[in-house]
């Protein structure tokens, strides 16, 4: 089987200052991997600069495309890139407004994306967003109310069926259940791990929450002052943490 | 042979405890056979989940640990994913699930990640949980809020709702009541004889006398500690 994403010596320096530095990994498809590690680690300067949304200096990033196979997205010319990011890759923001129209109907909402790839029957497209809304537990009711009206966690589930209507192959995470609380969390939780498995479709997720990354994430990525420290199955590095970081990290979780 | 671990050792080194380095498994052998259930025994602190965890692909561990045809101890997270999901099954003594999902659901789970049929997924579940006595009107709840013999049988059921060709059971009769505890030895026997290899640790030495081929020490296995 070959990968669905890879990157070789993924740079992104900040002047001086290390973004993220020299991340190799290959993730195939069904997989789903965690990057974790403390605020300023370098995590989310990683996710961006795979998903695209700025230029790496230095590194490949490499995604099994559809027509032509293994192609360097960094590379690749800018409308082909926007594609790809309307297509077969989706990013879920921590922040559901970075990822909302705020103005725009729930069901707009969802149904803009599928526009956005040339979907032009009205009916089609309401009933697709129809059904989304239902998957992420969204009444009926609310398909035209705008964003602003609902709460932290329904706007979270709206962003997420924004994002998976066009049945992406992958999909960017940042803090998908940050900032939310725990009951909503583990609705979340619940509902991702469900469309991953029903759609078959692989995720880098961000998180510094290691209880989420052990029931997500099959593998997992430990990231320091922008190094990826340790990496390996998510139960081995949760378990037996080989870096002094990933030893500190884990056993600075509280117990519930 | 189905589970074969040739010269498997493993220390722990703690780098935020001044880089203490503390062995716990050296040198250990081990041999299960199509059909075999091999106990580990030894005291408490003796390693014998630590070598579940190992096999398990939980612990990195030098030597090496052919389940099948994996080597557990070089294979890639991809490889091992792949083992558990087809070849090695593993009862732990705790249930870890995402909150909120149904126990049918979890139950179902190993199946539905084979690719196996929803509904055949479904009934065998249902059937796995009425021959652990958890009542019907549990099955549509989470797991979390139930009594810990409960969570355990839910993790049985979950355990032996794939044929895992090899199967590894920690204390899997512990706080059951002599009717499920008689459930639970019943499965293990219909799995060896189907062909499973099975490692146990039974504090439970009858039910380890009814199931159990042999018996490991795995005290033979720890390392000398320096006092």
């Amino acid at each position: 089987m070959t990968p669905l994403f890879s990157v070789r010596d993924l740079s992104k320096y900040y002047g001086a200052r290390i973004g993220c530095a020299n991340v190799s990994f290959d993730l195939y498809p069904g997989e789903v991997m965690g990057i974790v590690g403390e605020s300023g680690s370098g995590k989310s300067t990683l996710l961006n600069a795979m998903a695209g949304h700025f230029a790496p200096d230095q590194g490949q990033v490499m995604f099994d495309t559809r027509l032509d196979g293994m192609r360097d997205t960094v590379t690749m010319s800018e409308p082909e890139r926007r594609m790809l990011s309307r297509t077969d890759w989706a990013f879920v923001h921590q922040h559901a407004r970075d990822g909302l129209r705020m103005n725009v109907s729930a069901g707009g909402n969802v149904g803009e994306r599928l526009m956005a790839v040339g979907a032009r029957h009205y009916g089609d497209i309401r009933a697709q967003a129809t059904d989304w809304l239902d998957r992420v537990e969204i009444a009926q009711d609310r398909m035209d109310d705008r964003p602003t009206a609902f709460s932290g966690g329904m706007q979270q589930r709206l962003q997420i069926a924004r994002n998976l209507v066009t049945a992406p192959r992958l999909v960017f995470m940042d803090e998908p259940t940050g900032g939310l609380d725990v009951s909503v969390q583990a609705r979340l939780l619940d509902l991702l791990r469900g469309l991953v498995r029903e759609m078959g479709l692989s995720a880098i997720i961000v998180t510094h929450d290691l209880a989420v990354v052990r029931l997500l994430a099959d593998r997992l990525m430990v990231m320091k002052s922008g190094h990826v420290v340790e990496q390996g199955l998510t139960d081995q590095v949760l378990d037996d943490p080989q870096h002094g970081y990933t030893q500190l990290l884990v056993s600075s979780v509280l117990q519930v | 042979m189905m589970i074969e671990l040739n010269d498997v050792s493993k220390t722990f080194t703690l780098h935020n405890q001044g880089g203490a380095v503390i062995p716990v498994i050296s040198g250990a052998h081990l041999r299960v056979m199509p059909g075999e259930c091999v106990a580990l025994t030894g005291n408490s602190g003796a390693g014998k989940s630590t070598l579940m965890r190992m096999i398990y692909g939980n612990y990195l561990a030098s030597g090496s640990i052919m389940v099948g045809d994996t080597d557990v101890a070089s294979a890639t997270p991809r490889e091992v994913l792949q083992l558990r999901r087809e070849v090695l099954g593993y009862v732990s003594q705790f249930l870890r699930v995402v909150p909120r999902v149904p126990t049918i659901e979890v139950v179902a789970e190993p199946l539905l990640a084979l690719g196996t049929d929803r509904e055949v997924a479904l009934s065998h579940a249902r059937n796995l949980l009425s021959r652990l006595n958890i009542p019907e009107r549990l099955w549509a709840l989470s797991p979390t809020t139930f009594s810990g013999g409960e969570q355990q049988r839910v993790n049985i059921a979950r355990g032996f709702a794939h044929d895992f060709p090899a199967l590894l059971l920690d204390e899997p009769t512990a706080s059951l009541d002599a009717q499920n505890r008689d459930v639970v030895l019943t499965l293990i026997e219909e799995a060896k004889a189907r062909g499973a290899a099975i490692i146990g640790i039974f504090h439970d030495l009858p039910a380890r006398e009814r199931v159990a081929d042999r018996v490991v020490d795995v005290s033979k296995f720890t390392p000398e500690r320096v006092a």
